[in-house]
């Protein structure tokens, strides 16, 4: 495996709120391969958006980041905001959740795509346009010279989202962060964007980080995954690995739960409860109190342990073979 | 676009004809009989009354009166003023270009004080210069124009000398000399007008920072400022831009009291001199002349709104 594009080590986030500093993220590890797509997957509130965020070095003012985020061999938590902003659109990119109110609705959509070349790549504004239609084109706008002089409101979502990755791509980022980009978006267009987001990277060689809740989504386009819980990193394994042999509880759960293309075939019941509260968390593994495998021991926090090859698991109970059976 | 003007101008007509109604027939309660006034030395003369009463036909039944007057209005005449004799419509429009002067010089300043002030608050929000800008914008709406026209008057006229205390001078006859008459008047108007403009600003903007694209726009690597000016901004103005129309239809329609203060001979005065002389043509013609002002002006409010609401424009 070459040198990680990116890679976090034991990254804690405090954000500033009304009530006192929260703690999102608490010691997350993990990192992408050039070409690679890596899948942060969990459920909603599990920190999965402040780490990206934290990463592009777009947290909220106030915030403060604990640990490491190496981008290219370069501590991204030691650069000052001006060298930041020089990373940001140009060799790190960010999609968003949402399509409809990412874009600027008093732009045209080719302006937008073509403002970050400009900047980035000192266009001149007529040359901008001409690269920002062919980028149009190249994520399979139809008419991209037509699109590029509309509005946002003139788009549908599934367009709107072709030109977040337009703009995303437009200037080879090393690393593409995608926010849960096919959430707001109907199945059939969900599978073109992430099938346009794997052929991208495997053109430009762009590592990706796709941001999920949705595991269905994790079987056809990850390599990697890590499972993320109430701010931690639960396990991480290669994608296929994952799936034949899960090792944390919560996976387990989530597995159970991830709609199943078959359809029909219930698998293991749904995870009872719900996320714990992030000022509050039970001491120990944070999952424990909705684990059905939970002992004494889980009061403890659990190290990420070595599951297999390129797998980790943080639960005292793994293996988790034998229970499962039991089951 | 064609069919949102006719639609517009459609509703334009039955407003002007209920404003007809309210203004001739508010003017029916004034107190005081204007043959009476007009009579002056002579009202104890039943016959110079009644003389007068014909020549203005103030002997007529109401609804006479009323369909003469909008009949005329109909054809661009809008009548003789009893009092200084001259035709209405030539009264207003030799009063409408010196108020509208006035009315331009404290629109600018009010847009150049309240709206970088208010967006100099959203983007510091809860820090002290958001708290002073709020504070300003406090005292701008607060303060009476009277006062801060008289306090001016008393420290850049009395006290300093730098300005004329009152008087007008056109702008085609001596340019200089006509600033310096209406700038201390375009100011206390201008301060009411930053101080609105300021808020919606600030509301505007503070609005426009929390939305998604704005986080696009860091993303992409844009400095704040751009972010800022370019990307919050631009939708942050699509409802000051309307207000700012009103607030300019407002300006020439309420400067009555700063015109007395500084004695302008605009709009403002010349209403003012024809309610206490009953000079019911004059102030006919000057509400209409303003309900038509304010109504145009909303018309292109709209159409600016429009212009800069992509939305709207390429619906
Ligand atoms: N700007 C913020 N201020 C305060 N709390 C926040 C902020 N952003 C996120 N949080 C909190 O942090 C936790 C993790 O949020 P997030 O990363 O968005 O979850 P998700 O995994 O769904 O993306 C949530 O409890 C959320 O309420
Ligand atoms: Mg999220």
């Amino acid at each position: 495996m070459s040198a990680p594009v990116l890679e976090l080590r034991d990254v804690t986030v405090t954000l500033p709120t009304d009530r006192g500093p929260l703690r999102p993220v608490d010691g997350v590890s993990f990192a992408v391969a050039p070409g690679k797509t890596l899948a942060v997957v969990g459920e909603s509130g599990c920190g999965k958006s402040v780490t990206a965020l934290a990463i592009m070095g777009l947290l909220p003012q106030g915030s403060r980041i604990g640990g490491a985020i190496r981008f290219d061999g370069q501590e991204l938590t030691a650069l000052d905001a001006e060298a930041m902003r020089g990373k940001r659109g140009a060799e790190l990119a960010m999609i968003f959740q949402e399509p409809m109110t990412s874009l600027n609705p008093a732009f045209t959509a080719g302006e937008q795509v073509a403002e970050a070349l400009r900047l980035h790549q000192n266009l001149s504004p007529a040359a901008a346009m001409d690269r920002a239609v062919e980028m149009l084109a190249r994520v399979r706008i139809p008419d991209a010279g037509r699109r590029a002089r509309q509005y946002p409101h003139q788009l549908s979502g599934g367009m709107r989202q072709r030109v977040m990755i337009a703009m995303a791509l437009a200037c080879r980022p090393r690393l593409l962060i995608a926010d849960e980009p096919t959430t707001a978006l109907d199945v059939t267009v969900q599978a073109q964007i992430l099938a346009l987001i794997d052929e991208l990277k495997a053109e430009t060689g762009t590592a990706v980080l796709l941001i999920t809740h949705d595991l269905g989504v994790v079987a056809d386009h990850a390599d990697e995954v890590a499972v993320m819980y109430a701010g931690r990193v639960a396990e991480r394994a290669p994608a296929a690995r994952l799936f034949a042999n899960p090792q944390h509880p919560y996976t387990v759960g989530l597995l159970g739960a991830a709609p199943s293309l078959e359809g029909g075939a219930e698998r293991l019941a749904s995870i009872e409860g719900t996320v714990p509260d992030l000022r509050n968390p039970p001491p120990g593994c944070r999952f424990a109190p909705r684990c059905p495998f939970a002992v004494a021991r889980c009061a403890e926090q659990p190290p990420l342990a070595p599951m297999g090859e390129g797998h980790l698991a943080a639960c005292w109970r793994a293996p988790l073979d034998s229970l499962l059976v039991a089951a | 676009m064609i069919a949102f003007l006719l639609r517009r101008v459609g509703q334009i007509i039955p407003t002007l004809i209920i404003l007809s109604f309210l203004i001739f027939g508010l003017q029916q309660l004034m107190p005081g009989d204007p043959a009476v006034i007009l009579a002056g030395e002579e009202r104890g003369d039943p016959q110079v009354l009644a003389q007068i009463r014909a020549e203005l036909k103030l002997d007529r039944p109401i609804w006479e009166q009323y369909l003469n007057w909008v009949g005329n209005v109909v054809q661009g005449d809008f009548g003789f003023s009893w009092r200084i004799r001259m035709p209405v419509a030539e009264l207003i429009l030799q009063k409408l270009p010196v108020t509208a002067q006035l009315a331009t010089m404290a629109f600018i300043i009010g847009v150049v004080i309240g709206v970088p002030l208010g967006i100099l608050s959203a983007t510091r929000r809860d820090t002290p210069a958001d708290f002073l800008a709020n504070g300003i914008a406090l005292f701008g709406i607060s303060t009476p124009n009277f006062w801060l026209g008289i306090m001016m008057i008393l420290l850049f006229s009395v006290q300093l000398g730098w300005l004329p205390p009152s008087g007008y001078v056109p702008l085609w006859e001596d340019p200089v000399q006509s600033l310096s008459t209406t700038i201390m008047p375009a100011f206390v108007l201008g301060t009411g007008v930053a101080s609105v403009l300021m808020r919606h600003t600030r509301a505007a903007m503070l609005t426009a920072l929390s939305q998604d694209y704005v986080r696009t726009a860091r993303a992409k690597g844009l400095a704040e400022k751009v972010v800022v000016w370019k990307h919050a901004l631009r939708n942050a103005l699509i409802p000051v831009v309307t207000l700012g129309t009103i607030e300019f239809g407002r300006l020439l329609a309420g400067a009555v009291l700063t015109e007395q203060i500084f004695t302008i001979p605009g709009f403002g005065k010349l209403v003012v001199d024809a309610v206490f002389n009953r000079d019911y043509p004059v102030v006919q013609g000057v509400v209409l002349a303003t309900a038509l002002i304010f109504v145009v002006l909303s018309l292109v409010a709209d159409l600016l709104y429009m212009a800069i609401n992509p939305r709207l424009r390429t619906a």
